[in-house]
């Protein structure tokens, strides 16, 4: 079959997956009085629509900052703005001002859900399938093999089309800056991230690794000649793209200062919920939140979270090579997943779309991730109503990967990109047998997830322990984060610096 | 051998695991009344006598399949009772907790195992020449996801709700069967499959005079005509035996009762009118079409007088009963004889010339095209009982390659009104563009040598289904012509899809006809 038709096939399957997935419940789904992020985004129309846009971030009668307080930056403010002009053609109940709140239909759902799907289509689809076709090596089915199963990755079908957020524009133009970079479009890119930073600020955890190889390759241009032209043309378009996204709040310094205040809740603790990161990990032992002062827990966060970075980043600047630049966005958002503060369980799929990337390279640790990172979401989704989709969709995944990717034959030292320990494992450990070793773990790991899968959906925990599943769901999880998480990080810093200019000689 | 066997199947199984996850996907989609039918029947089966099934009346939808389907039902009830014992109460119309939907839709996607097996059956029969090393496009992998991958299926047996899929493979696997020529297996499953729905009665024709030519007579002439001493009894009377064992375990019980008549009053309701609440896409839709261009023509031209004229027929409702105006209304007998004259030339062919199993494939298809062409009461879900088995004559010729892209895609077209809710309208719009664009453009490439498989005007007249489909679900609810005219939509599909299914009727009618002329040549075994 032609290229065009793979394509076809395959952005159709995910859509379709995508659609059937949206037919399922959403998050506080009558739920009174709060609901859910659901509601947070139909609001957020509301907000926009009705109140003029000096007074979106403001607190006042009309706008209630405790009730789903705009709290991301401008460009989802004008999404919202958007959406909700389309809303209001369609049914003005939707969008009324403070009597639409907790709005409930099924009307009301297919047009969420279409919009989330208008949004995937237009932003995220068409970046997986252009990085597809342009840097992942071989036949146009091995690309439509990568493309697809990129594109079925559960954890981001089941929180934007089940729990309702829109992940796929922020992740998306992340990935449309990934994809210019690659090609060394270096302008373009900075552009096509700056927008993802201005949807979601969580796309800090992408930052570093975008900063690191900017600057590292402006140095190796030289900084006294075309290097300083290469910065001042990047950071000259990294200003004017947050000027354009914050044009109408830079007018007046309050407007500015409280965005930033909105965007930045210091106040919220150091993690919400139960997170498969350190913090929360570590809370089961001790009490980190009632033990160290706000003002402590954000220092120790932030110093921990540069740590966990550092090495990458460094590695980076001096390096500054495609391959590294898509090993250290796996690390930093990583880092910052684990060690942060205010972490999600949700933003693990920010460490899961660099990890998508990586399939083509390392195909067996990277949807071994993919699905851990899907498990880690399990007590939300459960929360939400969305055992059935989660429990498809992963298997699908699983489907694809295994007879797709041929995932479970790739487990050798070089697959594994680890060829430099290949002699020190042969020195030092003869008896450890990567191959079997990789694959015995996988299996358990695997069964493991599929038991307390099954056990969190259905047993009742025992009364002295209510969150005895989410806590050993996190944990697990996060056991499984911080071993990928050194993985990937061996994986960077072992990597021969001149493996890229040897392919490109070849 | 065995090895290489086993790693060469592997795609299958993906191919199966990924349409039923896929299944599961659509458990809380839009279900049709069938879905209540299914469940009164479970709990009719279960909760009374034998004797008591097809007198029951409580729900308006009463059990109305042949005896072996109820007797299914009451296997499947045996399992209801973990999930929700409230759905097995008769009086509990219209029941439908979380756990009756997934346990009737995973009943439908479990009873889709036989259907798997199946089309892994028919798929080794297609010991066609390996024209490539890819795997994407050999006839195999493509004749595997036409039939798993189906449209039509999976909207009409996991959305709609129903099991035919369960059905069809019965259908299938008898005639992979027969293929193997295991011909009396092939004649067991068919007529197990008869004793579950009466509705394949319209293929009968087929392996009826089949088994009679190429299984009763061991020998032909040499120039195909028949050798009457030939006739091998034992092979005759073991068909006869299979066939009437099968009937006698099916209804057996039933005439030992007296009840055989009440049972077939209810398998055959004459009652109903000719064309469904919406029409099939058949040669009737067509008439009916006519009879109302031709009463307006008249009425426009003043031949016609207003007060004559019946106001069923003037409010342009597709009422049940329609009376035509001017042309000759249809009575039961009449469809009956049309129906039997469509199919004899198929049967005759079939008997004169012989052309193995080819032909008697080719004239299960026409049976079924022709009974759905002239039927009475044809539901548009009829039109799979001849998708499916052209499925596997599509990977064979390039003409039945295109006739296949011409009737799957304006008969799973025509499925479109069955999934009038909007959440279903992307999804339904999704499923078929999936399947078309694999259809068409796997069996393009695979008889690329042979030329285009659709000329100019095919090709346009499917694309013209795009702006029908756009008219009939956007434009369409947004003009005043809703009101006036609430059934255009219905008619302007039914009408459009009538041409192409009609079409393909005639084409497959002549190929037959050509294939049985100069058969020989063309053999390729």
């Amino acid at each position: 079959m032609d290229t065009w038709s793979f394509v076809a096939l395959s952005g159709l399957l995910s859509l379709i997956v995508r659609w059937t997935v949206s037919l399922s419940s959403y998050s506080g789904a009558g739920k009174p009085p709060m609901f859910g992020d659901y509601e947070a985004q139909r609001h957020w129309q509301e907000v926009t629509f009705n109140l003029p846009i000096h007074k979106w971030y403001f607190n006042s009668t009309d706008n209630n900052l405790l009730y789903w307080g705009l709290d991301y930056p401008p460009l989802t403010a004008y999404h919202s703005l958007l959406c909700a002009y389309v809303a209001h053609l369609v049914n003005p109940d939707w969008v009324a001002l403070k009597s639409s709140h907790g709005y409930e239909s099924q009307a009301h759902k297919l047009f969420m859900r279409a919009t989330v799907l208008a949004a995937d289509l237009i932003v995220y689809i068409p970046a997986v399938f252009m990085y597809a076709f342009y840097f992942c090596e071989g036949s146009s089915k091995k690309k439509a093999s990568f493309a697809l199963s990129v594109l079925l990755f559960p954890g981001l079908i089941l929180i934007d089309h089940g729990h309702f957020q829109y992940n796929c524009v922020s992740l998306g133009f992340a990935l449309w800056g990934i994809f210019f970079i690659a090609l060394q479009w270096d302008i373009l890119g900075s552009f096509a991230f700056c927008f993802a930073l201005n949807y979601k600020q969580m796309e800090l955890y992408h930052s570093l690794p975008f900063f690191c190889y900017l600057l590292g390759k402006c140095l190796r241009k030289g900084l006294k000649g075309k290097g300083l032209i290469l910065l001042i043309k990047i950071a000259v378009s990294v200003i004017m793209s947050f000027a354009l996204c914050w044009l109408p709040f830079l007018l007046d310094t309050q407007q500015s200062l409280q965005v930033l205040r909105r965007l930045f809740p210091v106040d919220r603790g150091l993690f919400e919920d139960k997170v498969a990161n350190t913090w929360c990990s570590l809370s089961v032992l001790i009490k980190m939140k009632t033990l160290l002062l706000p003002q402590t827990q954000v220092q120790l966060s932030f110093a921990a979270t540069l740590l966990a970075a550092l090495p990458s980043c460094t590695k980076l600047i001096f390096q500054p090579t495609i391959s590294g630049f898509r090993l250290s966005l796996v690390n930093c958002s990583f880092a910052f997943f684990l060690f942060s503060f205010q972490v999600h369980e949700k933003s693990i799929l920010l460490a899961a779309l660099p990890v998508c990337l990586l399939i083509p390279e390392v195909p067996f640790m990277a949807t071994w991730c993919l699905l851990v990172s899907t498990f880690s979401m399990l007590p939300l989704l459960l929360k939400d109503g969305l055992l059935l989709p989660y429990i498809v969709t992963s298997l699908a995944f699983l489907l694809v990967s295994i007879t797709l990717l041929a995932v479970s034959g790739l487990t050798s030292v070089d697959d594994l990109k680890l060829t430099p320990l290949a002699h020190f494992i042969r020195k030092c450990a003869a008896w450890v047998k990567v191959e079997s070793l990789a694959k015995s773990l996988f299996m358990l790991s695997v069964v493991s997830m599929a038991v307390l899968s099954v056990m969190s959906a259905t047993l009742n925990p025992p009364s002295n322990l209510p969150d005895l599943f989410p806590v050993a769901v996190s944990l697990f999880s996060y056991l499984h984060f911080l071993a990928f998480f050194i993985y990937f990080s061996a994986v960077h810093l072992l990597e021969s610096p001149n493996k890229e200019d040897q392919k490109k000689v070849s | 051998m065995a090895a290489s066997t086993l790693v060469s199947w592997t795609w299958f199984s993906t191919l199966a695991i990924g349409v039923s996850l896929l299944k599961c996907l659509l458990i809380p989609t839009y279900r049709s009344t069938d879905f209540e039918v299914h469940r009164n029947w479970l709990a009719i089966t279960q909760n009374l006598p034998v004797s008591q099934w097809y007198y029951e009346a409580t729900s308006e939808w009463t059990l109305d399949y042949p005896p072996l389907f109820a007797w299914f039902e009451f296997f499947l009830s045996q399992f209801a009772k973990y999930f929700d014992k409230n759905m097995l109460e008769i009086k509990n119309l219209n029941y439908a907790s979380e756990a009756t939907v997934l346990f009737q839709r995973c009943s439908v996607i479990v009873s889709d195992i036989l259907f798997i097996y199946a089309v892994r059956e028919c798929c080794k029969c297609e010991n066609g020449k390996k024209r490539s090393w890819d795997l994407l496009d050999r006839p195999v992998f493509i004749l595997a996801v036409l039939l798993l991958w189906n449209f039509g299926l999976l909207i009409v047996d996991h959305i709609h709700f129903q099991y035919n899929g369960f059905l069809f493979g019965f259908l299938l696997l008898s005639v992979a069967r027969v293929f193997q020529g295991r011909n009396m297996e092939g004649a067991l499953l068919f007529s197990i499959l008869l004793n579950l729905k009466h509705i394949y009665l319209y293929v009968a024709p087929a392996y009826g005079i089949y088994l009679l030519r190429s299984y009763c007579f061991t020998q032909h002439s040499p120039d195909n005509s028949i050798k009457w001493r030939s006739f091998h009894f034992l092979r005759f009377a073991g068909l006869g035996i299979t066939v009437c064992f099968v009937f006698a375990i099916s209804f057996g019980p039933f005439i030992a009762m007296g009840q055989l008549s009440q049972v077939l009053s209810r398998l055959f309701p004459f009652k109903r009118g000719l064309c469904h609440a919406y029409w099939a896409p058949n040669f009737w839709a067509l008439y009916n079409v006519l009879d109302k261009a031709l009463t307006i023509l008249g009425l426009k031209l003043n031949l016609l007088q207003h007060e004559k004229i019946s106001k069923a027929s003037m409010t342009g409702g597709l009422v049940q009963e329609f009376h035509h105006t001017i042309l000759p209304s249809v009575s039961p007998a009449v469809t009956l004889i049309c129906t039997i004259a469509a199919i004899t030339p198929a049967v005759f062919c079939l008997w004169k010339k012989p052309q193995g199993p080819i032909g008697f494939l080719r004239c299960l298809i026409l049976c079924a095209l022709a009974s759905f062409m002239f039927g009475w009461h044809v539901h548009e879900k009829a039109i799979l009982l001849a998708i499916l088995p052209l499925s596997l004559l599509s990977v064979k010729s390039h003409t039945d390659a295109g006739l296949f892209i011409i009737l799957s895609t304006t008969g799973h077209f025509s499925l479109f009104p069955l999934l009038f809710t909007a959440p279903e309208l992307p999804l339904k719009i999704l499923l078929m563009l999936l399947f078309t664009i694999f259809s068409v453009t796997s069996l393009q490439r695979l008889f690329r040598k042979d030329g285009k498989l659709l000329n100019t005007l095919e090709a346009t007249y499917l694309t013209g289904l795009i702006p029908l489909e756009v008219f009939c679900e956007i434009i369409f609810p947004l003009t005043p012509l809703k009101a006036a005219f609430p059934f255009l939509p219905l008619l302007l599909t039914s009408v459009y899809c009538a041409l192409g299914v009609t079409y393909s009727f005639i084409k497959l009618y002549v190929s037959m006809i050509n294939y049985t002329e100069d058969g020989k040549h063309e053999k390729r075994h």
